[in-house]
């Protein structure tokens, strides 16, 4: 008996023998609640964040023109590029590297988190897993990191790269945003610019206070290529961190429970009658663990 | 809707792109800006990553007269005749019907108001809907101004 396959598994079984158009709507689909059905072996995921303007683009375009010299094929997740700047110069990045006719080893995937409410989360890996089995063989997700969804998205990598920019200010926001706990690499980029070596030092001082510290930090420049290749083989050789990973868990976990919070149906009544004092916090808690419970 | 903003051609001055991408996003599309001097190549491996619906093209130095239609055709071979093409910028009259019969749907001159960009995207968008020809490779004849 023949059996009659859906839009959606035609889409992924074209999408994993190699068809780029075939992928690419099938992430839309994804979006849009699409769960596929496909076990792959563990995927090679890097979180790349860092405040807006650190270089993070450019950072991850020179590390890419790097990889796929080597024969990795390259897909980013770019999430919520929510300046034009910022959306248009990972694209330039890709631009540049048309020269070494790799394009065909590079795919690029902006996603605008505004447009999901209910957070990134309950999809992020669903993308990770059909890029992987399509034959991507390394994953980076790029965002801003400002902001705790943003760095709850960037916790389904398995390493985590933080760019800072030279501004000892931006590294203290990431203390803050404890995205720095969650980093196995820290590097400060614009090294071409002279505050740079300063705000490093600051990094590895700052870095020093914590017991264990394991992170390893770089000072590299995206713009010349000073400290990439050290940068890239850190990235390589990345050791996995069991404190780290449990962070990291840890963040995801609480991804998928705001997203369940977000998407629960009855949100806004909730909302409403908190907003009038007719039920508690403590109430409005209990109704929807009761709901969840009753699915 | 996705819609990929991009700049073929040579010049570099994309304030004009960069206006109607803050539109576009303001009247609650995804947009998705390339960047400046675009190769038609690079166009269609965007499109087909980003899996956008809607192409907008900005060209103010004569890229319409052969990139636009250059591109438009590519868009075909590639697969991507679902695909609604718009242009902007400083392209005159005369070069219009040839650049509705490459597939572009509606061109948008100088002082054109950011809503009638809005209204076109809405009319398209409900004309595909109803399954009328609408995309860069489908039936000519239709275009929105």
């Amino acid at each position: 008996m023949a059996l009659e396959l859906s839009m959606e598994s035609k889409l992924l079984n074209l999408a994993i023998n190699g068809d780029r158009r075939s992928l690419g709507k099938i992430l839309t689909k994804i979006e849009s609640g699409f769960e596929p059905d496909i076990s792959v072996q563990k995927p090679w995921t890097l979180g790349v964040t860092g405040p807006p303007g650190a270089g993070k683009s450019t950072l991850i375009g020179a590390l890419i023109s790097r990889w796929i010299k080597k024969g990795e094929k390259i897909a980013v997740l770019a999430v919520d590029p929510s300046s034009p700047k910022s959306g248009g110069a990972l694209l330039a990045d890709r631009i540049r590297m048309q020269g070494s006719e790799k394009s065909e080893s590079i795919f690029i995937r902006s996603i605008a988190s505004r447009n999901h409410p209910g957070g990134l989360s309950l999809f992020i890996g669903h993308m990770i897993n059909v890029l992987s089995a399509s034959g991507w063989s390394k994953i980076i997700i790029e965002t801003v990191g400002s902001g705790q969804s943003q760095t709850r998205i960037v916790a389904f990598a398995d390493r985590i790269l933080l760019v800072e920019g030279p501004d000892r200010g931006d590294i203290i926001q990431a203390e803050k945003a404890g995205i720095l706990e969650l980093a196995d690499i820290v590097t400060v980029n614009k090294s071409d610019i002279p505050n740079s070596k300063l705000a490093y030092n600051s990094l590895n001082s700052s870095l020093s206070l914590n017991d264990n510290n394991s992170t390893i930090t770089h000072l590299v420049s995206a713009l010349n290529g000073d400290g990439i290749d050290d940068l890239l083989s850190t990235i390589d050789e990345c050791p996995k961190s069991s404190e780290r990973e449990i962070l990291r868990q840890k963040e995801r976990l609480l991804s998928l429970w705001d997203s369940r919070l977000l998407n629960y149906d009855g949100l806004n009544e909730l909302l409403v009658a908190l907003s009038t004092g007719s039920i508690t916090l403590y109430d409005a808690v209990d109704i929807i663990d009761k709901a969840h419970m009753e699915n | 809707m996705r819609i990929v903003i991009a700049k073929p051609g040579l010049d570099g001055h994309d304030r004009g792109a960069k206006v109607i991408t803050r539109v576009l996003r303001d009247g609650g599309h995804e947009v998705i800006y390339t960047g400046i001097r675009k190769t038609p190549e690079e166009i269609i491996n965007i499109l087909i990553d980003e899996d956008a619906e809607a192409l907008g093209l900005s060209s103010l130095s004569g890229a319409h007269e052969v990139l636009i239609p250059k591109i438009c055709e590519e868009m075909k071979i590639s697969g991507l005749s679902d695909i609604i093409v718009f242009a902007g910028g400083i392209i005159p009259e005369k070069d219009h019907p040839k650049l509705y019969d490459s597939g572009v749907r509606a061109i948008f001159g100088p002082g054109t108001h950011s809503e009638k960009i809005i209204n076109f995207l809405i009319d398209v968008s409900q004309r595909k809907e109803r399954g009328e020809p609408t995309g860069v490779g489908e039936e000519i004849g239709w275009h929105w101004n």
